[in-house]
């Protein structure tokens, strides 16, 4: 979906000098494969009184196809494993693996399959997709933008809200914020 | 013949029957409600029932508060002359027992929640954000006050069950008017 962004980029590259000009237009179109090792995915909740509970998926994969010719026929997906979430604090992360969260056991992988990617801006694009958790569906929206190319690496910065309560996971609230604020940096490899 | 809110030198006035009532449930419900919730196999429900546990020990709190500053603002009436030496030595010994654990049961409870690295912010019934006690968080503190919470309740319902116990002797063994005062208050006309 970059693809028409750097033709952009490019073009106005003697203007405003965004960090890919210098990426050619069919360099960003391919298939990627998320690379967790080099990748994150962080979350952060909200809570009463101010500060939040943090954390991160320690596993995960997925992959980002960015379409030659066309930007919304991009796809982005990924299928997060909660068994691997990670706070800092070994009993939350069981509360959160337990069927009061996650119920890990049972519903072993969170899946994200976009639907729609739509460019916003020069380097940012809103990717809806479907997001599954606990056997329930939801649309979700997250934002991304390209945080570099190089090398057959691409690097997105990926951010968006999405509400738990809708996927069977309102414990806590409204202790706990209904939002869940995820921030990820997901970094291909071509494949 | 309307209830006298305060208490005369023989009998309780409506305020301190009803605070009594209350905190004697309170104190009972949370010592059910404290054993269940640390034995419920759902993690959710673990989690909801300590919430509501952390609600009512801040009412129990408040309450306990305000029923002390009443007991020092209007006197306990005097033991019947029926009650004999030891008794009457033991009852305000067991009762300051009682006011001490009143206090210190909510008060560990919240030292237990201020310490904890879970950081689980106090919200009593969902109204207002109580703050954390100024203690320094760590997994040690977090294990004596759970110790010092349990420890304690165990002591009070060992206590509740000896005032009980002494309030039914009252009643059917020694047949005087300590336990059905503090049920029915004092009347305006009885105080005139």
């Amino acid at each position: 979906m970059y693809a028409r962004i750097f033709g952009i980029a490019a073009v106005a590259a003697c203007l405003a000098v965004p960090v890919f000009a210098a990426v050619a237009l069919g360099d960003a179109a391919g298939s990627y494969t998320i690379s967790p090792a080099s990748s994150s995915i962080r979350f952060s909740i909200g809570k009463a009184g101010g500060g939040g509970l943090n954390g991160a998926f320690a596993r995960f994969k997925g992959s980002i196809r960015i379409d030659n010719s066309d930007v919304g026929r991009s796809q982005v997906n990924f299928t997060i494993f909660p068994e691997s979430v990670g706070t800092g604090q070994g009993r939350v992360d069981a509360f959160l693996r337990s069927d009061a969260v996650f119920d890990a056991a049972n519903s072993p992988e969170i899946q994200f399959r976009s639907t729609s990617v739509k460019r916003t801006g020069d380097t940012t694009a809103l990717v809806t997709g479907r997001l599954t958790a606990r056997g329930k569906t939801f649309p979700e929206k997250f934002t991304a933008e390209l945080g570099g190319l190089k090398s057959g690496t691409i690097r997105f910065h990926v951010t968006g809200k999405v509400l738990r309560s809708r996927y069977g996971m309102d414990v806590g609230t409204p202790i706990y914020s209904n939002v869940v604020n995820f921030d990820m940096t997901l970094t291909g490899k071509r494949r | 013949m309307p209830a006298s809110i305060t208490n005369s030198t023989t009998r309780y006035g409506w305020a301190a029957i009803v605070l009594h009532w209350l905190i004697a449930a309170i104190f009972v419900g949370q010592f059910v409600l404290g054993f269940v919730m640390m034995r419920v196999s759902s993690q959710r429900t673990a989690f909801e029932l300590i919430q509501l546990h952390k609600s009512f020990g801040f009412l129990l709190l408040g309450l306990v508060i305000l029923r002390i500053a009443w007991r020092l603002g209007s006197a306990a009436p005097s033991l019947p002359r029926s009650v004999g030496p030891l008794e009457r030595r033991a009852a305000p010994l067991v009762h300051f027992a009682l006011y001490a654990l009143q206090l210190a049961l909510p008060l560990s409870g919240w030292a237990l929640v201020s310490v904890s690295m879970l950081e689980i912010p106090s919200v009593p019934f969902n109204l207002f954000v109580m703050p954390d006690l100024p203690l320094a968080e760590s997994d040690a503190a977090e294990s004596f006050w759970a110790a010092a919470h349990w420890y304690l309740a165990y002591a009070g319902i060992g206590l509740v069950a000896l005032h009980f116990a002494a309030a039914l002797r009252h009643h059917f063994w020694l047949k005087d008017a300590v336990l059905t005062r503090m049920i029915t208050p004092l009347s305006d006309q009885d105080a005139e």
